[in-house]
């Protein structure tokens, strides 16, 4: 009697649990949870985890792992130093570079590689787009072989047969500067124009033609039509330079990666690896770290204003 | 008449002006490629000749790296290679699967999640590195490939990438397999998948390439000479005044050639990628 209740209830539990189970494969509002939950696991854990983390750590005295004396401010305090200050200039004179280069000559490329009647046009594409597929490192090998500091390295070598001195590129805050934006520029330029491509294939071709039949020429049909179909684009491409600007740490590396002579191309990511990493002194690169946050976040926040994210997705 | 023939010579001023600008674009990467068939030493000290000449070109470097003393450039290669292979297959795979939920399901919070995905996607990994750092010391996945893997599997880009795909697709064939009795999952990966199939072909391109070149995470993670990527033990060599010149460059140009291979072929499904970034709604 007792026996065969246990085996009806041994033979009820897994069928119930596997109906159960089934439910869960079947069920419209429970799936899309399990869909998106790899996303959540690593949003709390890689995400929302260490950004508190790093608050934390910016206001104490990061000894070692699990031992910490809070500081209150001090941290932040400390940013007041002319290291920092060199490091936020350095960014920032570094991102207005970008900007000035980058929007006009991709927009340019893009335009122009855009007409229908240029013969070669996929490979000319290619070929801008070519370096953007190396790492910056490999890049920057290739610009260290170029700009050299000795006679008769390849750039060296071509201004002294224009007439010049051979220049000791990394040891200037000029040449430096014009080093990393030349990287980068080069580096970065075959991706913007894809972008300024993509927007200008979304122009429709009808704009065009009826401006055609107003008796537009070129130059008129570029300022009326393209200009401003391309601004919301280059709003885009504006804030994704700024970014970059701002987090750059490879561009800097490749030419100075042990030492530094005076600061030139200590960035504010450059600034932290070094006080964190190489000092050891946690607490400060987090302080610099939530500074560097702060930047972003202003910069997202007027994005979001001018896209208004928010308001088009339903 | 005459506007045909102007167009014509625009045309061609045209042509010209991207032919010099192609060349100004690929002369690092052909300069490093000769390069890499000569002796540093020489190199610095006599300059290079820009002709290519097949009796100049030694392949000493390359041997060097490959067969030489201690191989530990092939251990590089090894670990970029798995990395992003792992990398690639884990991230494409999560982040389809995220951006079909968010694109496909109405449920409670997802235009929570989904702004959260922007969020991420704004934010720098940099300023996480530290206690990124600190976590991976924690889980003992310091100096390992799960360390690199791990933090940056779901790349919010890839969702975002997928659900506005998913969105795109038509949803007659849910209903459909709803009927035949297929579980939510069955019709993930059963009808959804292989519909996705371009939008896979894009992203695992770009996320290879991501990982393939990635930088700074890898740098903070891989703490010896065994377990570095190409571009930190590359970048190990860099010292001002090092000998270690030969291995370098030869040791970029066989780091870049994966990737212009696989750019050669797929050169769509490169730019669908890349340019998803940029398209917005």
């Amino acid at each position: 009697m007792t026996k065969k209740v246990a085996d009806s209830k041994e033979g009820n539990v897994p069928s119930k649990n596997i109906q159960r189970i089934k439910k869960i494969f079947y069920s419209q509002t429970l799936a899309p949870y399990i869909f998106i939950l790899p996303f959540l696991l690593s949003f709390l854990i890689f995400f929302l985890y260490p950004t508190i983390n790093t608050f934390f750590m910016s206001f104490h005295e990061v000894l070692g792992m699990g031992n910490q004396n809070f500081i209150g401010l001090t941290n932040y305090q400390r940013l007041f130093n002319q290291n920092f200050y060199e490091a936020i200039r350095t960014n920032t004179l570094y991102t207005i570079f970008l900007i000035i280069i980058l929007i006009p000559l991709s927009m340019l490329f893009a335009t122009l590689l855009n007409l229908k009647y240029l013969k070669g046009r996929n490979f000319f594409k290619s070929a801008l787009f070519v370096p953007a597929l190396t790492s910056i490192i490999v890049a920057g090998v290739a610009f260290r072989l170029l700009f050299g500091e000795m006679e008769t390295a390849f750039v060296n070598s071509i201004l002294i047969r224009l007439g010049f001195s051979a220049k000791q590129w990394t040891l200037n805050h000029d040449t430096g500067m014009f080093l990393m934006v030349s990287l980068a520029s080069w580096k970065m330029i075959g991706i913007y124009m894809i972008y300024f491509i993509s927007g200008l294939q979304a122009i429709p071709e009808e704009l065009y033609e009826s401006a055609e039949i107003d008796g537009a020429n070129t130059i008129s049909k570029f300022t009326k039509i393209t200009l401003p179909l391309l601004k919301p684009i280059s709003i885009y491409v504006l804030t994704i330079l700024i970014f970059d600007g701002y987090r750059m740490f490879g561009e800097s590396f490749v030419f100075w990666n042990e030492g530094m002579p005076g600061n030139i191309g200590l960035t504010i990511v450059r600034y932290i690896y070094q006080q964190a990493f190489q000092r050891n002194n946690m607490g400060f690169g987090s302080a610099i770290g939530i500074v560097l946050l702060a930047i972003v976040l202003t910069i997202n926040l007027i994005q979001l204003r001018f896209f208004g994210v928010f308001k088009k997705e339903e | 008449m005459r506007g045909n023939t102007d167009r014509k010579w625009i045309g061609w001023l045209i042509f010209l002006f991207f032919g010099i600008v192609s060349i100004v674009m690929l002369f690092p990467l052909y300069y490093l490629f000769l390069a890499s068939f000569r002796d540093s030493k020489e190199l610095f000290r006599f300059g290079m000749d820009l002709a290519i000449r097949p009796e100049l070109m030694k392949l000493d470097n390359y041997k060097y790296i490959l067969f030489g003393e201690g191989n530990i450039y092939l251990h590089w290669y090894k670990n970029s290679v798995l990395i992003t292979f792992f990398f690639t297959i884990l991230s494409s795979f999560f982040s389809s699967m995220v951006g079909y939920g968010l694109g496909v399901y109405k449920f409670k919070g997802k235009n929570l999640v989904f702004v959260l995905v922007l969020f991420v996607m704004m934010i720098p990994l940099e300023i996480l590195m530290l206690p990124l750092y600190r976590l991976t010391v924690q889980f003992r996945i310091i100096n390992t490939y799960s360390g690199v893997i791990l933090p940056f599997m779901v790349s919010p880009l890839a969702v975002f990438f997928f659900r506005q795909y998913a969105i795109g697709l038509e949803k007659d064939f849910l209903s459909a397999g709803r009927i035949d009795g297929c579980t939510e999952f069955g019709l993930y990966f059963k009808i959804m998948v292989p519909l996705m199939k371009p939008a896979f072909g894009a992203m695992t391109i770009l996320l290879a390439m991501q990982n393939w070149n990635s930088f700074v995470w890898p740098l903070i993670v891989l703490r010896t000479n065994q377990n570095f990527t190409l571009p930190i033990g590359l970048s190990s060599l860099m010292t001002p005044y090092g000998n270690n010149y030969d291995m370098l460059i030869a040791g970029s140009v066989l780091a870049i050639i994966p990737i212009v291979i696989v750019f050669l072929f797929n050169q769509k499904s490169f730019i669908d990628g890349l340019s998803s970034g940029g398209i917005k709604g």
